[in-house]
């Protein structure tokens, strides 16, 4: 199992390790349900080191991730980020990612668990003058999240964070380290992901704590990570995207500019379109004590007889204190207000579609 | 790991609390941590008939869903409706107020010996 720089640091904070995309990772460190309300209401650090960092460079780069991703990277002006997704020519979904425009290269951060897929199938459809660079092994990621990260971050550099808007970044200093800071993150809070050498990433996770003692600062693990962004109906893939979900489905329709000029899996993705979606991906609130879960299956209310779909994702809320969950559901049964029962280990349990995000922030 | 001497315990991770023909239940300090925060807990109903290592109640923790395993047969007498509004004592104080169920058993004699001692269930969490 690989480690990350911080690995060694998590098991002395007593966290509980976890196998996650081939790392020794921190699934929680005192409580998944505190951990997400202390990013909630204050801030929280990830190491989330396993993230995959590709580099793009070449006089073709434009075009290359142009054609592979589904979002308008032309669009994408210096020092923004984007939010997008890789497809098979089937329209399958290969990986969601981020893309960052710089100067001379593009910057794709990939899920830790598809590294070595999203390399083979970046290499398979390489073209023209455009060269790939893998970093994972060399960066460290730490995610600063919650309403109070800023105030944390500000006191370690001299650039003006509250300049950095939503989804773009810069390059500078953080406690004397080069860091990639963007405004991004997983969890529908403000806050900022640093990227770092690993050989600086102690340094700055503990100028970080010493900076966010006033603010209760805490470490969080992956547990509070998956249940934050359920909070905000964002896919996580391998639960809710794959290759066999398409984006328009899966809720991803914004990401997905089919007015942009060709790119992989455009032709069928239009096709799918054309033809009308057969089923959307939703957010569901539970009646009662359930606790929606991974696979379980959901039914038409009042029809126990086939199953119409299967939840992909599922939890307690902390903040709402009420199972949610994500599932796709036939498109006539994904209207707000549909009413589905799930099946909970034999006992049925009453759900309906409810708007999402499941939470919003309230600042 | 807090494995208290003067209680008997299961494979499934309940802990049971033997006062002459009663017996409180409720599982493990390694239990309630390798589930994590506990969210809901379906409790038995005061008077059901149990029967020994069948599934009596239900567990939703942040993690893991799990069954609860009567540890002896006989009648529910009293159940811990505490944790209706508090399942967090579950993770708190799993040996006191986290408790689950008092029965009254009905055929102690022969099935205490399908229960660990301390060092046995020690034992189990460890391997």
């Amino acid at each position: 199992m690989k480690k990350t720089a911080l690995t060694e640091t998590h098991r002395a904070l007593g966290a509980k390790m976890v196998e996650f995309a081939g790392y020794e990772m921190p699934i929680q460190y005192s409580s998944i349900r505190a951990e997400h309300l202390r990013v909630r209401e204050s801030v929280g650090v990830f190491d989330v080191s396993h993230m995959g960092e590709f580099y793009v460079t070449g006089s073709e780069r434009e075009a290359f991730v142009d054609r592979v991703t589904v979002n308008d990277v032309k669009a994408l002006s210096l020092g923004q980020v984007q939010y997008s997704c890789m497809c098979k020519p089937h329209g399958g979904i290969v990986d969601d990612l981020l893309v960052y425009r710089f100067a001379d290269q593009i910057l794709l951060v990939v899920n830790g668990a598809n590294v070595v897929k999203d390399w083979n199938w970046l290499k398979e459809n390489l073209r023209g003058n455009v060269q790939l660079t893998d970093r994972t092994d060399e960066i460290s990621l730490l995610a600063i999240q919650g309403r109070n990260a800023l105030d944390v971050i500000q006191p370690l550099t001299k650039i003006p964070l509250a300049e950095i808007k939503y989804y773009w970044f810069c390059e500078g200093d953080v406690a004397g380290r080069r860091a990639l800071i963007s405004r991004t993150g997983y969890t529908g809070e403000d806050g900022f992901e640093l990227y770092l050498a690993n050989a600086d990433a102690m340094t700055v996770w503990n100028a970080l704590f010493d900076s966010g003692k006033r603010f209760r600062i805490e470490p969080i693990g992956l547990g509070a990570r998956d249940s934050l962004r359920l909070e905000m109906k964002m896919c996580l893939y391998g639960n809710d995207i794959d290759e066999t979900t398409h984006p328009l489905e899966a809720g991803l329709g914004w990401i997905t500019k089919l007015g942009k000029g060709e790119f992989i899996g455009r032709e069928s993705i239009l096709r799918h379109k054309g033809a009308g979606l057969t089923r959307k991906l939703v957010g569901l609130e539970a009646d009662g004590n359930a606790f929606p879960r991974h696979g379980y299956s959901l039914y038409r209310a009042g029809d126990s007889k086939a199953s119409v779909g299967q939840v992909t994702s599922g939890t307690v809320s902390p903040v709402l204190n009420k199972g949610i969950a994500m599932g796709y559901v036939p498109t006539e049964l994904a209207a707000v207000g549909s009413r589905l029962q799930m099946d909970q280990r034999g006992r049925m349990a009453d759900m309906q579609v409810v708007k999402t995000p499941f939470y919003q922030r309230p600042y | 790991m807090n494995i208290p001497q003067e209680l008997l315990y299961t494979k499934d991770h309940e802990w049971i609390r033997i006062e002459g023909d009663t017996a409180i239940v409720g599982v493990t300090d390694f239990a309630q941590g390798e589930l994590g925060d506990v969210v809901f807990v379906q409790l038995p109903e005061v008077g059901a008939k149990i029967e020994q290592e069948k599934a009596f109640g239900t567990i939703e923790a942040v993690k893991a869903v799990a069954d609860v395993y009567a540890p002896l047969s006989g009648e529910v007498i009293a159940v811990n409706s505490e944790l209706n509004d508090h399942p967090e004592l579950m993770n708190q104080d799993p040996y006191g107020k986290g408790w689950i169920a008092k029965i009254k058993a009905s055929k102690l004699a022969a099935e205490k010996a399908r229960l660990l001692n301390p060092s046995a269930y020690a034992d189990l969490t460890s391997a």
